[in-house]
Order: structure tokens, then C-alpha cells, then sequence
């Protein structure tokens, strides 16, 4: 595990745990909950061995309120769990958000709704993207589609945290984190030059004391204020950040568009298909807030069709939808409840709707 | 899928060691630098129900973890043939464990290989070996995996926790090897 060139075989789940350990991460709460209960477990001895603290929290609920508070104290701090959980987290969500305080939640999805079930699910699209917890905010998601991929992107989440001062959702899946496949434990390197943390609570001796709150009751504009603040942060996250692969787009007559564990399933339906000499091709979100409109917008012009896939009952392709304005016709396939794609079952469907 | 993507599930009791004969199979996969993808049943498992562990090999990106009709099984118990025999893909090849199983393998395309693995352990003195000498016959009937490959992944998988335990997996992976019938 010390070797930074031997390459890493372990579960998604603990990649992103050895991910953000080296990344500088020193606190984590959490409370189990399948899939993702290698993360606390991983967590629980890793942690302290980097000098970090692990605690295993009484719930959901109080670990991502441990989360504001290690925050305040600029520490690197993360908490994990899966959607029913993630549910519960949301009103402290809404508060670190409003507070404008860097922490990485990582939502390793499940069925649902309500308990659910198990197994992978990708139906909290809506709730990572478009709020969950209440108030104008937004988290910058995160959709790893490789144990490779989640290895970057986790540590590139504590630098996007840190700069933007804003929380960061790693939306992954139960297949995600259950499956393991060969990992190059690359160096942590800062994304983006980080700012000096100077606002955080380390006691004020010397200096004026610093408040982070989330209650602002005085002068009377003061909440708007700050909601114009979190709305231009918004959009100079929007403007600087946004990642999204593509793949045999230029002469594409159909997009195919997935993100996350569907999307590598789908990448293997489109290789069928370029086999058979179908012209089609992939746009993979990997920031699902900001969402990449312009790439579908361009792809309108030589797309016929989109066919969007996700386990869910269609959630993204709202947002596939408001990107190509109603220029080409988008399709699904997809089911919610812990359905799983096979490359072959989306090579089907793109038989079915392919047009020359 | 692809011609060059290979697809194993190994089946059998929780506790024979479903978990880990997949670990060393795409450690050493690993090791050969293809492309691999391990993935192990979870949730409502329990001591003496049945588990398994997937393994896809390719020489290109594993698109899907999953694996829904294997080209290879080594089925270590009867429950495990009973349910894998009927989504085998076409010609693929059963590594039967004949000391637990007490029936043939019913469809004439398969390839059979069969291993008397638990008996064979016994005899090394670990019964619990069993699944390496089902490992061993996985290893002399395909031919998928280097030998070496193998035997360098059984060690880095126990010489850290368990080292007094290399010796006597990589005595039964051999033992797999040369007592394999096809």
C-alpha cells in the first residue's frame, strides 16, 4: 500500500478512501450502511495511521454535522454513506452549504425509494444535482465511471471543495463501489492553486474573533445578500468547471449519454455498434452539477437521435433534454430499484432507435 | 461481448473460499497487465448459504463488472452447478468440484473438468485448500493464466497477514493442476 507505482487491487469503496487519505483528508464520520460500508470500515484503521481522526457516528444525521464542524477548523474532512442516508444527511447539507463549508460527501447509491434495496442504483440524480436539502445551493457532483477515474476524481473533490469553498458530491453506485479492478495509485497534486483557509475557527488570539453561521436575521437584506454571493459563486463554478468525456462524436447519427457505471456498460454497446458500422457515439457527463449542456447542443448538428441510459426511471435526461432544446428527439432506457444494464441490452436499444 | 473479453464466475458454500479464489485469479490478471474487474455477491449472505465471485478478463476496458452467461465456472458445490449449469454461454468449460458434487453436468456442449478438490485438500492436510485445487484444475484446463501468475498472486494475497499460509495454497494449486481430468 505505501508503494506509489505498484498498482492497487481493491474495492471502489476503498479506493476512494485511500483516494482522499492522500489527499489530505484527516476526519471522517460516518455510519454503515451496504454499499458502501468498506468506506468506514477502511476508514476506521486508515485514518488514524495517517494522523486522522475516524469516528463513527450515532447517525447519519450527527456525522454530517461533524462534518460542519471539522470544516470550520479547515480540516480536510469527508463523510460517506448511501441514498436512504443521504437522505438524512440533507438538512446538514443545506447547512454547510449556506455556511460555504469545503467537505466531499460521497453517496455510494442504492434502490429506492424509502429502504430500497442493496444493490446500484443511480435515482438520486434530482437530489444530488438539483438541492435535496432546502435553500438556493448547489453541490458540485462528481461521477466517477472506473476505480481509476474514482481514485482522481476523489482527490480532485477536496481541491474543488477547498477552492470553490463549497461541499462536493461523489456520486457513485453500488457497482462502483463493490467491484475491483487494477488502480495506478498516482501522486496527489493539487488541481488549482488553493487559497489561504481564511475564514476558518482556529481561535482569535490576536486577531478579530470570525463567525461562520447560516442564520442571518440582520439588516434585513443580509440573507439576500448572501444568496447573490452563493449565486455568483454558482456561476464561476459553472463557468470554470465542467468535465465531460466524449467518445466518437464527430460523425455520430445517434448519442448515446450515461454517466458513471452505465456509462462503461455503454461504452460497450457502442463498440457493437461501430463494429456493425453504426455511426454512434457517447457523451459522458463526469460533473453532473455543473452539467455539460454545450457539448449536447453541439453534438445536435450531425445527432439524429440521443438515447439516454441510466438506472433510474430517467432522471439526467431532463437535463440532456434542456441541452439539446428540443432540436433532436431524446430516448431512454433505464430502470430504477437496483436494475443493471449489460452492454448487450443497450446495443439492442440502439438497434432499435439507430437511423442512418 | 467481445472475443477478446473472458468471463468467470467461481460458485460454492460461503466459506470455501469463493471471495478469494476470485481475488487471486484477477490479481493475476493483474499481473499479466490485462484489464480485470472482480466483483462479489454481497448483502444477504450468510455462513454455509451460497456466494460467488466474478471475474472478467479482457484485452480491452471491462465494460461490465457483471457477468450473466460465464464462459468459465468453478463450481465448488451442488447448488452452485444446479444454478450456473443452465446460463453457461455456449461451449464454455465447468470446473466441477467432484467431491461435493454428486451429479453429472447435464448439457453435451460444455467442456468438464472435473477435480476431486476437497478430497485432494484433505489429503495435503488443509481441507479448506480445496478451492486452490480447484484453482490448480482452472489453471491446467484453460490455460487462460500463467501458472506463475498464479502462484506469485497466492503469495502476495498471503504473505503480509498470513505467510505461514503461502506454501500449503501454492502446494494445492499444483496438486489442482496435475490431478485435473478433462
Amino acid at each position: 500500500m505505501n508503494s506509489t507505482t505498484e498498482k492497487l487491487f481493491i474495492k471502489g469503496n476503498e479506493v476512494m478512501c485511500e483516494a482522499a487519505v492522500r489527499a489530505g483528508c484527516r476526519f471522517f464520520a460516518g455510519y454503515p450502511i451496504t454499499p458502501q460500508n468498506e468506506v468506514p470500515e477502511y476508514m476506521s484503521w486508515r485514518l488514524p495511521q495517517a494522523g486522522g481522526i475516524f469516528l463513527q457516528a450515532e447517525s447519519e444525521i450527527a456525522a454530517i454535522n461533524m462534518l460542519f464542524g471539522a470544516s470550520s477548523t479547515g480540516t480536510r474532512c469527508m463523510t460517506s454513506s448511501s441514498s436512504p442516508g443521504i437522505s438524512l444527511k440533507q438538512e446538514g447539507i443545506s447547512y454547510i452549504a449556506g455556511a460555504e463549508l469545503p467537505c466531499v460527501i460521497a453517496n455510494i447509491q442504492r434502490g429506492g425509494p424509502g429502504l430500497g434495496n442493496i444493490r446500484g442504483s443511480q435515482a438520486d440524480y434530482f437530489q444530488a444535482t438539483k438541492g435535496g436539502g432546502h435553500g438556493d445551493y448547489r453541490l458540485i457532483v462528481l461521477a466517477p465511471a472506473t476505480c481509476q477515474e474514482l481514485w482522481q476524481l476523489t482527490m480532485n473533490a477536496f481541491d474543488y471543495a477547498d477552492y470553490y469553498r463549497n461541499p462536493v458530491m461523489i456520486l457513485g453506485d453500488g457497482i462502483l463501489g463493490q467491484m475491483a479492478e487494477p488502480v495506478e495509485p498516482i501522486p496527489y497534486k493539487p488541481i488549482v492553486d488553493l487559497p489561504d483557509k481564511d475564514w476558518i475557527l482556529d481561535g482569535c488570539k490576536n486577531r478579530d474573533p470570525r463567525v461562520i453561521r447560516t442564520l442571518f436575521l440582520r439588516p434585513s437584506d443580509a440573507l439576500m445578500k448572501h444568496n447573490l454571493h452563493l449565486q455568483d459563486k454558482c456561476h464561476t463554478i459553472q463557468t470554470e468547471l465542467e468535465l465531460v468525456e466524449k467518445v466518437n462524436i464527430d460523425d455520430a447519427k445517434l448519442v448515446v449519454t450515461a454517466y458513471g457505471s452505465t456509462a462503461r456498460i455503454a461504452r460497450g454497446a457502442i463498440q457493437m455498434a461501430r463494429h456493425k458500422g453504426m455511426k454512434v457515439g457517447l457523451i459522458r457527463p463526469i460533473t453532473l452539477w455543473p452539467f455539460p449542456y454545450v457539448p449536447f447542443l453541439e453534438a445536435t448538428e450531425t445527432a439524429k437521435k440521443f438515447l439516454v441510459c441510466e438506472m433510474s426511471q430517467g432522471q439526467m435526461i431532463e437535463d440532456v433534454m434542456l441541452a439539446c432544446q428540443c432540436k433532436r428527439p431524446v430516448e431512454f432506457f433505464g430502470y430504477g430499484g437496483g436494475w443493471y444494464p449489460t452492454s448487450e441490452k443497450i446495443f439492442d436499444h440502439i438497434q432499435a432507435v439507430y437511423e442512418e | 461481448m467481445n472475443d477478446s473479453e473472458v468471463k468467470i464466475i467461481i460458485a460454492g458454500f460461503g466459506g470455501q473460499g469463493v471471495v478469494l479464489t476470485g481475488n487471486v485469479i484477477a490479481r493475476a490478471a493483474m499481473l499479466e497487465n490485462k484489464n480485470v474487474t472482480l466483483m462479489v455477491s454481497y448483502g444477504a449472505e450468510m455462513r454455509g448459504g451460497t456466494a460467488n465471485s466474478t471475474v472478467v478478463i479482457s484485452q480491452e476496458a471491462v465494460a461490465s463488472p457483471y457477468v450473466e452467461i460465464p464462459d468459465i465456472a468453478i463450481i465448488l458445490n451442488r447448488p452452485s452447478l444446479d444454478r450456473f449449469e443452465p446460463v453457461m454461454a455456449e461451449g464454455g468449460t465447468v470446473v466441477l468440484n467432484t467431491s461435493l458434487i454428486n451429479r453429472r453436468v447435464e448439457r453435451p456442449d460444455l467442456k468438464i473438468a472435473n477435480i476431486d478438490a476437497t478430497e485432494i485438500a484433505r489429503r495435503l492436510g488443509v481441507i479448506r485448500a480445496a478451492n486452490m485445487v480447484a484453482l490448480g484444475a482452472f489453471a491446467g484446463t484453460t490455460g487462460l493464466l500463467k501458472p506463475d501468475s498464479l502462484m506469485q498472486a497466492v503469495r502476495e494475497m498471503f504473505e503480509k497477514k498470513k505467510p505461514q499460509f503461502v506454501d500449503i495454497n501454492r502446494k494445492a494449486l499444483q496438486a489442482g493442476m496435475e490431478a485435473v481430468q478433462v
